[in-house]
């Protein structure tokens, strides 16, 4: 009794101690440390997940094909049933034209690993043939579940890796809040949930791994981020898109290292010997080998598909690509795009290698694969989203407004899902969160000028929105909003990359006078 | 004995805007909540679809008397009348929601989003209740009430999973209770009057209200008292007039007080409340099994408690049959205390924490309890819990053991993720907020004996250090408490079916509610002997 009394008199007077820590609105939240705080957000992240999950996946009871729901389903029924040198050879047993294998092994083997959990409680939903179409409830829980789990097993722990590395060079009076911020809108990205939880995909597998290898670059492992990094191109071949910023960062470090040949010849050995060991079942013989491969290019899918905000999609409602040229010669085109708009921020990197650089270069690589290569879909803006949330403190603008017309530019396809509901909620709260009260302070002067384009775009997409929603395009053009919509977003990326790519250039002239400064020390 | 309301502060660093923070706040449950629309929702969902049905398509003088449904209107006649507010809209939205015959168990996605949605914005009752009642407290305390009250996992449980309005209901209550805190006695007496036109079940805590408001607002002297309490009593009875004047007028008057007391329904819901009633039974089970064994002749009980519906018959073997009566005694007996305190000093400050009490009583040995019920004094107990130290580590527990005794609620597989995050992340809140909360006071102690004061980052490591030696930690009592917690969790979700398989299904759910219920009533006893001991001496 008398104990707590005498906290009690503390408690009063702590009063005026408090007027201190009160000036950080968020400090209760935070005032354990990142790890503690990390808990709680990823808490309410996996809720919010968990919560997204309840409604309906791609292709929900929409036979015959689906969507891709029943593509992982199907993969799960394929690696379980059959043995591993079947997997990507089209067979009476595996048809290929039905949902075949397009993912490199690590996707095999997640499935094989998501489908003997799912045999476990519920056989006849990935029974070879009879599950073809198979929808149920156990089934559809089981299937998220699996989803959840990999999110929190490893895009989770591999953002707090991040934020641990990213953070821990910095000065110590950096305000805890913001770093509990951007923990939060890494975490609670609408874009990825949506698709990952809604949609039904396992992105969070392959740009987990990515962020564990960016934070390992972060903190100079780069052994263990070029094996990290191999991880998530053999979970998903998009993860390519970041190929060039990786490449060259790394390059360009051990071009200033003492033996730049052994280093890379290092780097080299570690991301062939990840490929090697994920590849194993496949190496034993050429033919193998390209069947694989084969399967993981898809060239006669054209150059775009649906109405992706992309160059080659947005141009060709004036160039009709697909009529003028062959697939050939677009491939070539394309490759030829792709390559010059990414080579700027590749030459920046192996010029000045930089960390922030590093950042703004897997940006603007993703940035021009999504833009400008062959067979890009309106899911792929999550890997430019990707290097965008971890700058989101830099560039707090970019990334918001990035991120709502990432979102925008799914909706389309997030309205045939049936997921509109979650879209509007997850996007409220992604605003919500963006301007929470007393917590971060962003407050940059906004000029009139800024301020009314800001508010004319953002009413434009809202009225797009309304639109989408309640009217019926004209009989003569029944994709009129998507291409609009489409019109819009890919303005906004263009704009937004070329603003990435001038700023990554304009990093050079501040590292050349660090650069100087330390030379004159 | 607790730390008074806050002395105000001088103006913060940064001018914060209380009511946009509060909003925010809500905001972000309300898409949570959006979010879980499609999920499980109990008959509950049907019941109140039917009642918009009734109110709508019925003359009132039968809405007491309808039986088209099982679910027959059962609440006083605010709530029909609410409900009839809401059949308007529901009728411009989709007519067949509110037809009699062709809505029953109509389940199409206008219904589901038109009720979701009434009880996500029925909530803002409840915003506007935690907004007057904090509206004078410190920044801290403050978000503390809103994370616990706006952000309460078992509100999101109930109400906007289960399906039920009680948000709205505890926002009518928490509203009558700041304008007693305020000292607006008259008001906050007139609210509590609608409050029980809405829900006769808050009824439990009338007699804390009459003593309260009988001591306070009317004990100013012969004349004056006289004349106050007569205004008090006009304006409850006119109240009462007008819920019930129609039904009166229409003679339904005997149809709507035996649709409101159906006592009929036996000691136990269905699904036993963790209350001191658990305990009761399963002594009686006990008693029954050993005197079988020394040879007495048991006869079986015939009714069951499962069952619902219990009927004349005792469901008791060994011990005496429980009425009514004797629960409604035993509620006034547990409930005196707290009415001879409120007696002696009716302080304003302490009526959150005495209608609390009262709920807590009647949770413990009421009649017929649903484990829904111990909303009732959990969220009052919230704006108690963080005027100090003590009260927040009791009501660390008892609300996490609330949390955790409506999972049953939510069976299905699907949702089993979500009900157990909720209850980590609200623990996780809980527990860091109280933590922050309390390490401040014991930092200044160290700031003030250390020399000086180097900058604010520094004081929080220290205040941090401090809370790790004496500020907000849980007692081993507790922890072990909630780790055999985690471990009837797991026995009832995985070593269970693994070891039963199909067989013994209501082991679980009794080791649950038992679990619970030593929670609730050790915790309970332990601070009620802490709080009422000296008082008790003393009348003794």
């Amino acid at each position: 009794m008398d104990k707590t009394s005498k906290k009690k008199g503390n408690f009063r007077k702590g009063k005026d101690e408090k007027l201190i820590v009160e000036s950080d609105g968020w400090w209760w939240l935070i005032h354990r440390g990142i790890t503690a705080s990390f808990l709680s957000i990823a808490l309410f992240s996996l809720l919010v997940r968990a919560a997204v999950s309840l409604h309906p996946y791609s292709g929900a009871g929409n036979p015959p094909k689906f969507g891709d729901f029943e593509a992982q389903r199907h993969w799960m029924e394929i690696t379980i049933n059959l043995p591993i040198n079947q997997w990507y050879r089209n067979s009476t047993v595996n048809d290929l034209g039905y949902w075949g294998l397009d993912y490199p092994p690590l996707t095999a083997y997640q499935s094989y690993v998501h489908g003997l959990f799912l045999r476990h409680f519920s056989p006849e939903s990935v029974a070879l043939f009879a599950s073809r179409g198979h929808e149920s409830y156990l089934g559809k829980l089981l299937m998220r579940w699996t989803v959840l789990s990999s999110d929190a097993l490893v895009f989770f722990p591999a953002v707090l890796y991040f934020v641990l590395v990213y953070y821990a060079g910095q000065n110590p009076s950096r305000r805890r809040s913001d770093i509990a911020w951007h923990i939060t809108i890494i975490l609670l990205n609408p874009c990825l949930i949506l698709i990952d939880h809604g949609h039904f995909q396992y992105n969070c597998i392959s740009l987990g791994l990515t962020v564990g290898a960016i934070a390992s670059v972060l903190s100079d492992k780069d052994l263990v981020a070029c094996v990290l990094y191999s991880l998530a191109l053999n979970h998903k071949q998009m993860s390519a898109y970041f190929a060039p910023a990786f490449f060259s960062h790394l390059l360009g470090k051990c071009l200033r290292r003492r033996y730049p040949v052994l280093e890379v010849l290092k780097l080299g050995l570690v991301v062939l010997g990840t490929f090697v060991v994920v590849w194993w079942p496949y190496v034993h013989s050429t033919e193998a080998f390209f069947g694989v491969l084969s399967r993981l290019a898809p060239f006669e899918r054209g150059i775009f598909e649906d109405y992706v905000a992309n160059f080659w999609c947005t141009t060709s409602v004036l160039v009709k690509w697909k009529r003028l040229f062959p697939t050939q010669s677009l491939k070539l085109i394309s490759l030829g795009a792709t390559v010059s708009t990414f080579l700027p921020s590749m030459i920046q990197q192996i010029w000045a290698p930089s960390k922030p650089g590093f950042l703004y270069g897997l940006l603007n690589s993703a940035f021009s694969f999504y833009l400008f290569s062959f067979q890009v879909h309106e899911k792929s803006i999550l890997l430019p989203l990707l290097p965008a949330s971890l700058l989101a403190m830099e560039e707090p603008f970019l990334f918001t407004w990035m991120t709502l017309y990432a979102l925008f530019s799914m909706f389309p396809l997030l309205h045939r899902d049936k997921l509109v509901l979650p879209y509007l909620a997850l996007s409220a709260l992604f605003i919500l969160l963006n301007h929470v009260p007393n917590g971060r302070r962003t407050t940059r002067d906004t000029s009139a000028l800024r301020s009314f384009v800001i508010t004319v775009s953002v009413l434009c997409s809202v009225v797009l929105h309304v639109v989408y929603l309640s009217l019926h395009p004209p009989a003569r053009y029944p994709f009129l909003f998507e291409a609009l919509i489409m019109l819009v977003c890919f303005s906004q990326f263009v704009i937004l990359t070329v603003y990435t790519n001038a700023k990554q250039w304009m990093l050079l002239k501040h590292s050349n006078l660090v650069d100087k400064e330390k030379k004159l020390l | 004995m607790e730390a008074q309301t806050a002395p105000k502060l001088q103006n913060p660093p940064k001018p914060r805007n209380p009511i946009t923070e509060l909003w925010w706040f809500f905001a972000i449950s309300a898409c949570v909540k959006l979010l879980l629309i499609p999920a499980y929702k109990s008959t509950d969902f049907e019941v109140h679809r039917h009642w918009l049905a009734i109110t709508h398509s019925l003359p009132l003088s039968q809405w007491y008397s309808d039986e088209t449904s099982i679910w027959t209107l059962d609440y006083p006649p605010f709530f029909a009348y609410f409900e009839r507010f809401l059949s308007v809209f529901a009728n411009l939205i989709d007519p067949q929601i509110v037809h009699l015959q062709k809505g029953l168990n109509y389940s199409s996605n206008t219904v589901l989003y038109f009720q979701r949605i009434s009880v996500i914005l029925s909530d803002l009752c409840l915003l506007y209740g935690v907004f007057r009642l904090t509206r004078n407290s410190d920044s801290m305390k403050q978000k503390m009430i809103w994370v616990l009250v706006i952000w309460s996992p078992m509100l999101v449980i109930v109400d906007h999973l289960h399906f039920q309005y009680n948000g709205f209901l505890l926002g009518i209550l928490l509203i009558s209770l700041s304008c007693l805190e305020e000292g607006r006695d008259l008001m906050g007496g007139l609210i509590f009057a609608v409050l029980l036109c809405f829900k006769h079940l808050f009824a439990v805590a009338a007699p804390v209200y009459f003593v309260y408001l009988l001591r306070h607002y009317c004990w100013k002297g012969l004349v004056r008292g006289f004349w106050r309490l007569s205004v008090l009593g006009t304006v409850v009875v006119a109240v009462f007039a007008l819920a019930y004047a129609p039904f009166v007028y229409h003679g339904q008057m005997q149809q709507v007080i035996h649709r409101m007391f159906p006592f009929g329904r036996g000691l136990c819901h269905a699904y036993w409340a963790p209350n001191f009633w658990v305990f009761y039974i399963i002594l009686d089970k006990v008693l029954a099994f050993l005197l079988g064994r020394l040879g007495f002749n048991i006869q079986a009980p015939a009714a069951s408690f499962t069952g619902g519906l219990v009927g004349d018959s005792s469901p008791f073997a060994v011990l005496p049959q429980v009425t009514p009566a004797t629960t409604f005694i035993l509620v006034l007996i547990s409930l005196s205390p707290c009415l001879i305190k409120a007696w002696r000093h009716p302080r304003p400050s302490l009526i959150t924490r005495w209608v609390a009490y009262a709920y807590t009583c009647g949770f413990m040995f009421g009649w017929h309890v649903h484990e829904k019920a111990s909303l009732h004094f959990v969220i009052p107990l919230a704006i108690v819990a963080v005027q100090s130290l003590d009260n927040a580590r009791h009501y660390f527990l008892i609300s996490i053991v609330s949390c955790y005794s409506l999972f049953p609620l939510l069976y299905e597989a699907q949702e089993y993720p979500i009900r157990v995050l909720l209850l980590l992340l609200h623990s996780t809140l809980m527990w860091l907020g109280f933590s922050a909360q309390f390490a401040n006071g014991i930092a200044l102690e160290t700031a003030n004996s250390g020399k000086k004061k180097d900058d604010d980052f520094q004081t929080k490591r220290r205040s941090v250090a401090a809370a790790q030696k004496g500020g907000f930690i849980i007692g081993c009592v507790h922890w072990s408490y909630l780790v055999g917690m985690l471990l009837v969790e797991i026995w009832g979700q995985f070593l269970h079916p693994i070891i039963f398989g199909e067989k013994l299904p209501f082991i679980p759910l009794m080791l649950i509610s038992t679990y619970c219920g030593i929670g609730v009533i050790g915790d309970k006893s332990i601070y009620w002997v802490r709080s009422n001991g000296n008082m008790v001496g003393r009348i003794l």
